[in-house]
Parts: structure tokens; sequence; C-alpha cells
């Protein structure tokens, strides 16, 4: 018998909210599939499973909140006999909690447990309770689904709080900014989407993703995760896309292997990921696995951004507005299509002679851009 | 208030009860002219003479026989049995006579005794002499038991042992012996109550004797690992002080009990029987306990520190409760 654990979808991430499960018990599954949709507070992320097998049971139930790492479904693993070694019958729960489950007329098959074994704890209950209050004393249906509404945004805004304040607590950021000159971007974007049906042309913000993303192969210290006082570099470059949702809120789920992927995908990832981040179906993989971050403000007219890392990562790059400034070239003042670029990094890991290699190289690169 | 040892803690109780009751005397094995086993009588022969502080041969049937017949006869004798394993010897005399007159004789006599002996291991002192049967006296009704795990009781507990008209078997614990404290200089120590050592709110540490300071030891490890946990000194061993026993259950939800003697049918399973029945409604984990190995106490120091409760086997059982089997 295999645990399927709720998974962390974000590094701060405590519990999450079972929307609905995509499985039925008896269904096979393989590595990868969606298995359910879980609210982080922050979206909507569709949970994969990372063990194939078959579903034997299915524990948790939609619409209830678990903590990370608790046992939501049972699998067999392939070949295993089913009822070979069956879930304890009774909910461990101890004396306390199942009698104030029982004053406060809670189901205790709904409560997830933290205490020796799993058993479900006093505080177990009250947590359950204390969410269930504030829902409960909403008046009419309206009114509660607004209420409901506000009190994602404050969750969410809640969570992105958290990990601000711990990225600005423990991460040392250094900042450093560099001018882009476009003019061979632009033209060659201008070619090339001449050359494409409207459905498939390519934003520069596309053209930065991949900048970022190969300039990462090259200096590796800010691809990854700083985790117990130590940094992970990472092969793949997921870069997490900062994306700001319509009711308030920010995510910034992961163009996953940016660094391998041609223009065109990456185009076509990056408006399926606004796109289901905005209808809040991102999946677990594309929350968790961001190893560095890229913030593109420019469409809101600001000239720079310098961002907070969102940790573990050690890194976040950004673009401000794309456009025409003054430019000096070869003695003589002209006008060129220009971006700010910026990146803020983490001291730890690395220093503002590497960081201005990094920024140098992403410039580098977008002035060949046929070769991205 | 002054720094003093366990063992001058002892001493000091010793001489304060012989001085203020003209009629108690201490009786026992090389209590005089040697000035105790452990030094505890030390002086005290040359101070209240021959006639207040016995020799007696080495016969512990006897001569806690002969305390017996002095405490009907009037007297308030001190019998200090060396050690609680030489105590096993006397225990017709304290079961069947001392804890049962009064009984016997339909309220007519009781017996004013007071037992001192020392109970415990983490000397080297080997499986002989390193048993804990505080519980094998605390099964038995009519008599009182009680530990002294600090200083101040070690100085106090003597007093009222003496005031009272039925027996009481004092424990003493060696392994304190060297350890040093603040003792006031008037002490009054009720031996009727459990003593809070430390509050908390998480989980009771509920312990007794020679264990209380590594409790103590290991409650101040998890204050570091920011767990609450509040130490209770049971410090009547009979008659269990159950009103503050599952108050302090009541109010931290866990428990763990500390107990030196072996596991099966030990004090600590008592006292966890007590729990299940006050306060099993209260309960956020099941009670756990921390005792020693079932092993004759082995005398290298490694094995003899691996067989006893320590602070970090206390700990550790404490997570368990909190965190589950996480750690």
């Amino acid at each position: 018998m295999i645990e399927f654990r709720l998974p962390s979808l974000g590094a701060d991430m405590e519990q999450g909210k079972l929307l609905e499960w995509k499985v039925a018990p008896g269904q096979k599954v393989a590595r990868g599939d969606v298995v359910a949709v879980v609210d982080t507070s922050k979206a909507a992320v569709d949970v994969e499973i990372w063990e194939a097998g078959t579903i034997a049971e299915l524990i948790a139930q939609p619409g209830e909140t678990y903590p990370v790492g608790a046992v939501i479904a049972l699998l067999l693993a392939p070949g295993e006999a089913p009822g070979a070694a069956a879930r304890p019958a009774r909910v461990r729960i101890s004396p306390a909690a199942r009698k104030r489950a029982g004053e406060l007329g809670l189901s205790i098959d709904a409560i997830a447990g933290s205490g020796p074994e799993g058993a479900i704890t006093l505080q177990d209950v009250e947590a359950v309770a204390a969410r269930k209050a504030p829902a409960a004393a909403a008046g009419a249906d309206k009114q509660a689904a607004m209420q409901r509404a506000e009190t994602k945004r404050a969750d969410m805004q809640r969570v992105v709080a958290a990990a601000m304040s711990r990225s600005k607590r423990e991460i040392p950021h250094y900042y450093l900014a560099e001018a882009i000159a476009l003019r061979r971007a632009g033209e060659w974007l201008e070619r090339e989407n001449a050359a494409r049906p409207v459905t498939e042309r390519l934003l520069m913000a596309v053209l930065f993703v991949k900048a970022v993303a190969r300039a990462c192969v090259r200096h590796p210290e800010m691809n990854g995760h700083f985790r117990e006082g130590a940094f992970v570099p990472s092969v793949p470059v997921h870069v997490g896309v900062a994306i700001s949702l319509r009711q308030g809120g920010l995510v910034a789920p992961a163009v996953l292997d940016a660094q391998a992927k041609s223009l065109g995908e990456l185009m076509r990832d990056l408006s399926d990921l606004v796109k289901r981040a905005r209808a809040g179906s991102l999946r677990s993989s594309e929350v968790s696995s961001p190893t560095i971050t890229v913030t593109n403000l420019g469409d809101e007219g600001v000239e720079a951004v310098h961002g907070v890392i969102y940790p573990p990562q050690v890194a976040l790059v950004g673009f401000g507005k794309t456009g025409e400034r003054p430019w000096v070239e070869e003695g003589r003042l002209c006008a060129l299509r220009a971006v700010t670029a910026t990146l803020a990094a983490d001291h730890r890991v690395s220093n503002g002679h590497r960081g201005a290699l990094f920024l140098a190289e992403i410039n580098r690169l977008l002035q060949a851009p046929e070769a991205l | 208030m002054s720094r003093i040892s366990y063992r001058e803690a002892l001493r000091l109780g010793l001489r304060e009860a012989l001085a203020r009751e003209p009629r108690a005397f201490l009786m026992g094995e090389d209590v005089g002219k040697y000035g105790g086993t452990y030094a505890v009588s030390k002086g005290m022969l040359e101070e209240f003479g021959p006639e207040r502080v016995r020799d007696t041969p080495l016969s512990e049937l006897g001569f806690t026989g002969i305390g017996i017949g002095a405490a009907l006869g009037g007297m308030r004798p001190i019998v200090e049995i060396m050690t609680v394993n030489f105590g096993l010897l006397a225990l017709d005399p304290i079961v069947n006579t001392a804890a049962l007159y009064r009984h016997m004789s339909g309220g007519q006599f009781s017996v004013p005794l007071v037992i001192r002996t020392s109970s415990g291991a983490g000397r080297q002192l080997a499986a002989q002499h390193s048993h804990s049967f505080e519980a094998w006296f605390a099964h038995v009704p009519g008599i009182r038991v009680v530990a002294a795990g600090g200083i101040e009781d070690a100085r106090g507990m003597l007093w009222p042992a003496l005031l009272d008209p039925d027996p009481v078997i004092v424990f003493e614990y060696p392994a304190l012996f060297n350890m040093e404290g603040e003792c006031p200089d008037v002490v009054a120590v009720d031996i009727r109550s459990a003593k809070i050592r430390r509050e908390g709110a998480q989980v009771s540490l509920i312990t007794y004797g020679g264990s209380l300071p590594k409790t103590l030891e290991a409650a101040q490890a998890l204050a570091q690992e920011g767990i609450d946990a509040e130490v209770l000194d049971l410090r009547v061993l009979r008659p269990l002080d159950e009103e503050t026993l599952l108050a302090s259950v009541r109010k931290t939800r866990r428990a763990v009990v500390i107990d030196e003697s072996w596991r099966s049918g030990g004090l600590a399973a008592e006292v966890m029987a007590r729990i299940m029945e006050g306060a099993f409604y209260d309960l956020d984990a099941p009670v756990a306990r921390v005792c020693s190995e079932e092993v004759p106490v082995p005398y290298a120091k490694h094995l003899e520190d691996a067989a006893l409760p320590q602070a970090d086997k206390i700990v550790a059982a404490a997570k368990r409760l909190l965190r589950g089997t996480g750690g």
C-alpha cells in the first residue's frame, strides 16, 4: 500500500484545501497524472501523483483542509492485491479531541490528525472549528460568497506576506541594473512575426524568458534553491513567471525546462500558463518548482523593477518598460528601443561580479535573437 | 537561606528532630561509632549519647521489630535501614506488624515508627545495592511512603514523619547525596501533597526521588526546543496525591511518568492507571513512561547509565507525545 500525501506546492504552503478528486477508487494512475485539485490559498493547483498504481481509497474529503504531509489517498502498488493491508478501521483521535469534537458537533472523519501516529489532537479539532466559524457566521449566500472571496484574498496576501518577509529576513539581496538595447531583437521579432500565423506570434517577453534561461545555463549560481544552509543548483531551468491575478494577488508558476524549449513552445507555454493561472488551474509541478523568477512590469510603464527573491530561489530578473529612449551609439545620440534589466540575487550564493556577468550574458543573448 | 548538600540537609534534619523530640532515638547498622554508611549521622553519637544513637547487630528483621516495640511503648524511634535491598529482610515486621497494628487492635494501638532508608542506582554499587523498591512498600495500606527528591525535602521530611501517629518510610537517594542547593533555614515540608517543581503547559513530567533532577534537566532541554513541560514531584508515594496529579495532567493533557524502578508492576504503572481513571477524557496523547531497563542494574558505568532513566530518554518520550512519530 502506498500512502499519497498532500505535497507542498510552494515553499510557504502549510495546508491545502481539497477542491475535487480527479480520480476514483479502482482507477489506475501513472506517474505525473493529475489526481486532485487543491487550493493552496494562492491558486487552485492540479496535483500530480509521483507513483504509479491503482487508487485504493480516497481518504481526503473535498471541501476540507489538510496539512501538508497528510495522507490523502491510498494506492495499491503495481501487482499488490487489494485488501492486503487495509487502513485501520477506526480513526485515531485523542480522548480530549473526541470529546471536544462531540461538543462542537464536528465529524471527526473530516479532520486531519497531527498527533502521534497521525492521531487527531485537541488542537486539530479546534483549528477546524475556528476555520468553520467565520463561514457559519455569514448570513446570506451572496454575503458569504463575498466574504469567501475576501478571505481568499486575505489568505493569499498572507502567504505572499510570509514568503516575502522570509525573503527579506533571510536573503541578503544585492541589486544590479543594465540597460539593454533591443533594436536587433525588435527588428528580428517583426520579421519573425510577419512570417508566423497570428496565433503563433511571439512577444518580446518570450525572448526575455529564453535569454534568462540560457544565461542560467552558463551561470548556475543563479538557478536553483538555497536549502538548509547550502545552495543546490538545478540543471533544468524552470523559469517562474510572475503573473498578477485580476482579483488581486500574485503567483509565479514555472515554465518548465525553459532552456530547452524553442521560442514557439515557450510562447505557447506562457500564454497557457497565464490563462490557467487566472482560471486557477495550475499544476503542482509548475507551482512548486521554479528555480529562478522573471518579473515583467514593463506594461505598467515602470523603468525598472528591484524585486524580492522568492525563497528558496536565489535570483530574480526584472524587466521594465520596453520603449525608445536616448542612446549614444558610435558617438552619436539617437533614439533606440531599449529595456532596463535588473537582477536581485542572493549574496550567500553569488556576488556582484558574477551577477554583472550574468546580466551581460542576457544582454549578449538578446543581441542575437535569431540564435535564441 | 544557605547553600548545602543533600547529605548535609539530611544530617540537619536528623539533628533537629533528635534535639526537638526527647522521645526520638536513632537506631541502625553503623549509625553510631562509624557515623553512618553515608555519614549522615556523623558526630551524633557524641552529641546525643549512646542511649539515643544506637548501633545494632546486622539484623534488619530484629532491629525493625525492636523499633516497632519501642514505638508501641511510647518512644519515637527512627530506624535506619542502610539500603532498601536490606529492607527486604524487614518486610515482615513492616508489612505484617507496623502497617497492620492499628487495624488488628481495633484502633487501640498505633505504631509511630519512622524508617529511613536509601534507594536507587547511579553510583556503581552493582545489582544488589541499586534497587528501587519504593513501589513494594507503597503497595501496602497502613504506612505512609515519602521520597526526598530535593534538598529542602531531605531536611524537612523527617520531622512531619515523626509527628505522624502511624508508620512512615522516608526514602533517601545516595545518587543525590553530593548535590548542592539552596535550603531555607526553617523548613516546613508537607508530607501529604505532591509538589509542582516547574510550571508548564504542554506536558506533565511526573517523577519522584532520584529521577527528579534528571527530569528537571529534561524540562530545561525541552524548553530550549520550545516545549513547555511541567515537572511534578510526587513526593508522597503512598497515599498518592491524586488531586495534584490529575490537575496537572488535565492542564497539560499529556504525561510522561519517570520512575527508576522496573517498568512491570512499578509505581509508574499505578500513576498511569490513576490518570486513565481520572483524566482519560482530558488526554491528548497516550500516557508514556520512562523506567529502568528490565535487567539487574549493571556495575559498569556506561551500562548502568544506559539502564536507567536519563534526561535524553525523557526528552525523547515527551517529544513523541507532542510531535507524533516524525519526532
